[in-house]
């Protein structure tokens, strides 16, 4: 599996960064690790000696292995005392403990470190490379994936890289080391002792194999059912328009019924697997006793080995059953970590060239030379060719899908023109050429649906300029209209807005959006003229707002609306990629071509309408 | 203005911001972690769920005793085994290893009851637990849909979504761990205290003396760990908060070249949670440690009696129970100080839910109330005077008698009333006094089943829900056949749209299939309006102005769906206005002005000065 070494490797390579402080966390480990082997053999060891009767006592002193330091010593030694023994094991076990629990309190401070560290370098790069990929990317990506690579899959790198990744180094040195004194001491007894314990790994890393679908479906259906309340209640008013409340108890019903099953599912997992764990380390215990205990009878084994034998299992058998979750969580960190890096390793489509100069302040020409484009394998674009002077008011006009929010697009570069597919110019300059904030600071773009940050007023109509004073906002927002508004509300320019804040109206937003696009001067314009239809005076006021706006730049505007068809210096009329017809209302209309059908078809009733409201002003 | 005043207004804004995306998130992550004290009556408000489960109940705990007693068993045979072989060592070895066979037997013998008993027990709690929860969770959501439209204006979604999964897992955890948990907890500590005395009760009351230490520890680190913890959980919920925005807004962000700052800004909100998770790992890192500590001192306590006291009827096997046994004593205490936390998190749960329980529908059936018969569509408004807040009327006295088969136009300004009217006739509801009646049936004397199922709303913003686009429009009549759906979405001119879509009817919409547009998603609100064929016609009329093509289309159906049926509508464009048959000019709560286009212009009042105002823009173009 070398994608999986490769990720893997990946991932600790986020430690590197901090050589000190992980060399330091694994020692502490290691430490930690040593000193756990002492107690089960000091306490058998005593255990053994002191309380075998003193005619036996010669034969009940655990052969230590001769390669360990001053072993001959501390035999001689345990063959000539009693009980007072005992003492001195309680002070020696109370002072490792101290020693140990000193380890303990570094390793688990600085394995939290590293994780939490590394987790914050990951998500800081995360979101700065989210930043940086392009419109083209975007479009594509669902944002709730995003975020659950975001969210989800950061957690899990981080819960691994600290607590985890220690214990799967501690884990094996232990159970290692303990096999080494276990087989140094006696290898048929350590043989009996230990077996037990690899099949319990087994069953362990059988069991978060069974688990984690299973889990998983548990988890899916918490989804659907809540996804299903939240429509319910988002929709609850079409659910009691239609006197659905009984149809919808019943879906509801039904997911929750199927979350019953699901929840079974997982909890026989449960029941089958913890009580097996716990019964294969009673069967070790019954395995070193049965054997051990006729060892000891028969004087091939002295009381204190079986003692520490005992211990030993014990001590082994909860890091054993550990080591199994160990594994799946190291799994799923990895595909976590792949989920991570596909994000991380996407180059954005949107280069910009090194060293690429900044846009000099624009007049504002627009030059499309022969430009086609295509998202993906689909041409939207075919060698569109144009050319607008500064400060023209230019309508893109067409139906749904003819390119015009695409030719828009192209002006700030949200999409790169393919090499030899033709070029975007502003006053001359290629806009792959130059750098990137040069140019978009220069062009600004008013959507329909405004989309506003969760901040205060005043910071969503400085988003683009930070630095901007208060009266300069404040001028920005009475050109777009909005101060008034802004002052009834609440807190005024303070009062939050957005998704978590005071809910604005859709002329609302619209008219802050405006305020922003004012506040950055852009030499370049691009519009959405669709404004919701809202109530007469917001309509009105969005207009003017508009023409505010639109005063003295060159200016973009999807036009739906004969108003601004109307009122445009130049129409560029696209049909299906291609750019078909241009000019003016009138110049068209006397063409008789694709707009004066459309006319003829569609916006002749507007005009219809607007001469009757018109008749009716003339009255008044 | 200051450097000073400047650098307090923006840190203040940030604050109030961040407050602001607290609350929903937050709210819903937080469910487990809000405590209330112990409270007897909704603790047996609690339990009249369980009730049902009462007989599996006390079989599992019946089985807890049993696994914890052969838990428990555990180490003394181990003990006794070793005490056999000793004693083996001293006399006569070959029944010593008959003995020792026995006991090892009995070892096995335990084993397997322990791992049966346990099997069964945790089968059945966490089934039980489910099953509650489950009962809850639909308890509380069919109530959810018995309450009015007015519950659903004020209370958020976020809230609500935060009780029914959030509050409602809290419950699961702890009908699911804690009731059996804790006496788990009580049966183990019970046996082992009761096994250690029989060996050795001097030694034991030594033991015991480190249990308040280890209370007193438990307690106040988990105070203190609630704190850290509750701070990582509020850091990381901004963090996502913060994540999300941007990735929604996205194309504005790079439109305004705000990448550097925010992510300084960013790097700010991740710093922080850093900090605060590492406040907490310090935390954990005194704490555990500190525990295996006391672990070990009950161990030394051990042995240093053995030694010291001189008590020599303390034979090995005697000290190996103790020491496996000690090592056991801690679990239970260490369990039962986290199943106090969940109680206390359990009754803030219960509390939140119990409340939205205990909300009694506003708009109810009259006991006596009948079925509405089929209905001809003449509805009738006498003095009707509304309110959203009873001391607040909205409307003041509305006189309206609207002919079946009429298209009735309600124009006015914002928050003149025309929603509350529309609202009333489908009792979404009750008026506060006089009559509101349809073919002379008043309101409140009919169900609310039989009234809606004869009326179709069409509204501002089309909700869709998950499921396909046939799912969608079927809502309008759930028994209604393919040919049926496919003829109203004829009829609207849906048809078409529908079909270029990937899958057709198939197709999956709402918040995870295909984007509709706003065009598009009012033709299939009224497709599924015309396929419930009611008899009266609510619509408030989607302002966000969609392109010309669309428009068309949806003129055109809207001829087809007012055909031969009585219509309230809240207009918003001139050709909706002028296709009625009456006009309503609404104001401050009264109807000012009635009749038709012409007459109404002709008038020269409210809807004149309205007319002209509304379309000017539109006038002065042309």
């Amino acid at each position: 599996m070398p994608d999986f070494l490769r990720i893997s490797l990946r991932l600790v390579a986020l430690l590197a960064p901090y050589k000190r402080r992980t060399a330091a966390a694994y020692g502490a480990m290691l430490g930690g690790a040593l000193l756990n082997l002492l107690p089960p053999a000091i306490l058998g060891w005593v255990i053994g000696v002191a309380l075998t009767p003193a005619a036996e006592r010669t034969a009940a002193v655990v052969a230590l292995p001769a390669w360990l330091p001053g072993a001959a010593a501390i035999e001689a030694r345990a063959r000539s005392s009693g009980p007072e023994l005992l003492g001195q094991a309680a002070l020696l076990i109370l002072a490792l403990a101290l020693l140990r629990g000193i380890l303990g309190l570094w390793e688990l401070y600085l394995g939290s470190w590293l994780s939490q560290r590394a987790a914050y370098d990951i998500r800081n790069r995360f979101f700065g490379h989210l930043q940086h990929l392009s419109f083209g990317f975007h479009d594509r990506a669902q944002s709730g994936d995003l975020m659950a690579r975001a969210i989800g899959d950061i957690s899990k790198v981080q819960q691994f890289l600290g607590q985890g990744l220690l214990e799967a180094v501690y884990i094996p040195v232990l159970f290692g080391s303990v096999a080494v004194v276990l087989f140094g001491i006696n290898p048929r007894l350590a043989a009996v002792a230990l077996s037990p314990l690899i099949l319990l790994a087994l069953v362990t890393l059988r069991f978060g194999r069974v688990i984690e679908p299973r889990f998983k479906a548990v988890q899916d259906q918490e989804g659907l059912i809540s996804t299903r309340a939240q429509e319910n209640f988002s929709g609850m008013r079409v659910v009691k328009a239609f006197a659905r409340e009984p149809h919808e108890v019943a879906r509801f019903e039904e997911a929750n019924a199927e979350f019953l099953n699901r929840r079974i599912h997982v909890i026989s997992a449960f029941a089958d697997f913890f009580p097996t764990m716990t019964a294969i380390v009673v069967l070790a215990e019954v395995l070193v006793l049965g054997f051990g205990g006729r060892a000891v009878l028969a004087g091939e084994v002295s009381l204190a080995t079986l003692s520490s034998f005992i211990f030993w299992v014990v001590l082994l058998a909860q890091p054993t059953q550990n080591l199994g979750f160990i594994v799946n969580r190291a799994s799923e960190a990895v595909a976590a970590g792949r989920r991570l890096f596909e994000i991380l390793d996407t180059p954005s489509d949107i280069v910009e060239a090194p060293d690429a100069p900044a846009l000099p302040p624009l007049e504002g020409r627009v030059r499309f030379d022969h430009v086609s484009f295509g998202y993906a394998d689909q041409t939207v674009l075919h060698d569109i060719d144009f050319d607008i002077p500064p400060r023209t008011m230019v309508a893109l006009f067409g139906p749904t899908g003819s390119g015009k929010s695409t030719v828009a697009s192209l002006i700030p570069r949200f999409y790169d023109v393919a090499p030899g597919q033709g070029a975007v110019r502003l006053d001359g300059h290629d806009v792959r050429e130059v750098e990137l904030s040069s140019l978009r600071c220069q062009v600004a773009t008013v959507l329909q649906d405004s989309f506003l940050f969760s901040a205060t007023i005043r910071d969503n109509i400085a988003y683009g300029r930070g630095d901007a004073e208060d009266a300069e906002v404040v001028a920005a927002a009475k050109a777009a209209r909005a101060h008034d508004f802004i002052q009834a509300l609440p807190e005024g320019y303070d009062t939050i807005v957005g998704e978590r804040g005071v809910t604005l109206s859709g002329g609302q937003r619209q008219r802050v959006a405006i305020a922003r696009a004012l506040l950055v001067q852009p030499r370049i314009l691009i519009l959405d003229d669709a404004t919701s239809a809202v109530d007469t005076e917001t309509e009105h006021e969005i207009q003017a707002a508009l023409a505010e706006l639109m005063a003295g730049r060159t200016t973009f505007v999807i036009a739906q609306r004969l108003l601004t068809l109307k009122r445009a210096d130049l129409i560029l009329v696209l049909d299906q990629g291609r750019l078909v017809e241009r000019g003016t209302h009138d110049e068209l209309l006397a063409a008789e071509g694709l707009y004066a059908r459309i006319y003829a078809l569609q916006l002749s009733d507007q005009e219809r309408m607007a001469a009757e409201a018109a008749e009716a002003e003339a009255d008044r | 203005m200051s450097e000073e005043r400047e650098v307090r207004r923006a840190r203040d804004a940030q604050q109030r911001a961040m407050q602001a995306q607290l609350d929903e998130i937050f709210d819903h992550e937080q469910a487990s972690q809000r405590f209330r004290s112990y409270d007897p009556h909704l603790f047996r408000r609690l339990m009249t769920y369980v009730r049902p489960y009462k007989r599996p109940l006390a079989w599992a705990i019946f089985l807890m005793a049993v696994t914890s007693a052969a838990s428990v068993a555990g180490p003394n045979l181990v003990g006794a085994a070793v005490d056999t072989v000793t004693a083996g060592l001293d006399g006569d070895p070959t029944a010593a290893g008959t003995r020792l066979a026995w006991l090892i037997a009995a070892l096995a013998g335990v084993s397997v009851v322990e791992w049966a008993s346990n099997r069964s027990r945790l089968f059945i709690l966490a089934d039980l637990g489910t099953r509650i929860v489950v009962d809850i969770r639909g308890h509380l959501f069919g109530h959810l849909q018995q309450l009015s439209m007015r519950f659903y204006d004020t209370y958020k979604v976020g809230r609500l979504m935060s009780r029914i999964m959030g509050d409602v897992s809290v419950l699961q955890d702890f009908v699911t761990w804690s009731i059996v948990g804790t006496a788990r907890s009580v049966f183990l500590l019970s046996f082992i205290l009761v096994s250690m005395a029989t060996r050795n009760w001097r030694l034991t009351l030594l033991v015991v003396l480190v249990l308040p230490l280890m209370a007193l520890l438990t307690r106040a680190w988990s105070a203190r760990a609630r704190e850290a913890w509750r701070e990582v959980r509020r850091r990381i919920a901004i963090i996502n908060g913060y994540l999300n925005e941007t990735v929604t807004g996205m194309r504005v962000i790079q439109s305004y070249v705000r990448e550097p700052t925010n992510a300084r800004l960013f790097d700010g909100l991740n710093r922080r949670n850093l900090t605060a998770n590492l406040h907490a790992a310090r935390l954990s890192a005194l704490f555990f440690p500190t525990v295996d500590v006391l672990g070990s001192a009950g161990v030394a306590i051990v042995l240093g009696y053995a030694a010291l006291s001189g008590d020599r009827s303390l034979t090995a096997g005697d000290l190996i129970a103790f020491t496996l046994l000690v090592d056991r004593f801690f679990n239970p205490i260490r369990e039962l100080s986290r199943r106090y936390n969940q109680l206390l998190a359990t009754m803030a749960a219960s509390e939140r839910i119990f409340e939205l329980l205990d909300l009694e529908p506003e708009v109810q059936d009259a006991p006596d109330a009948i079925d509405l018969p089929p209905i001809e569509g003449h509805v009738r408004f006498e003095q009707v005077v509304f309110g959203y807040a009873p001391e607040a009327p909205v409307l003041r006295g509305i006189d309206l008698d609207v002919p079946a088969g009429t298209a009735v136009a309600l124009v006015g300004e914002t928050g003149a009333g025309k929603s509350s009217i529309i609202n009333l006739v489908g009792r979404f509801y009750d008026i506060q006094s006089g009559r509101l009646s349809i073919d002379s049936h008043a309101l409140r004397d009919v169900t609310r089943q039989s009234l809606r199922s004869q009326m179709g709303v069409v509204l501002q913003e089309t909700f869709l829900f998950g499921g396909t686009v046939a799912d969608n429009i079927r809502y309008g009549r759930l028994t209604a056949s393919d040919a049926e759906l496919r003829a109203a979405a004829e009829a609207v001119g849906a048809h078409d749209f529908i079909q270029r879509l990937p899958r057709g009817y198939e197709t999956e919409v709402g918040e995870r299939g295909v984007n509709l547009s706003v065009g598009q998603r009012q033709l299939l609100a009224f497709a599924r309006a015309l396929l419930a064929d009611p008899r009266i016609l609510i619509l408030d009329e989607a302002t966000s102005s969609v392109d010309t093509e669309t428009e068309q289309l949806i003129q055109r159906a809207l001829d087809r769906l007012l055909a031969g049926r009585t219509a309230f509508m809240i207009a918003h464009r001139l050709s909706t206005v002028t296709r009625a048959d009456l006009i309503v000019v609404v104001d401050g709560g009264r109807i000012v002005e009635r009749g038709t286009h012409e007459a109404l212009l002709a008038q020269r009042g409210a809807y004149y000065r309205l007319y002209t105002l509304q379309w000017a823009s539109q006038a002065r173009a042309a």
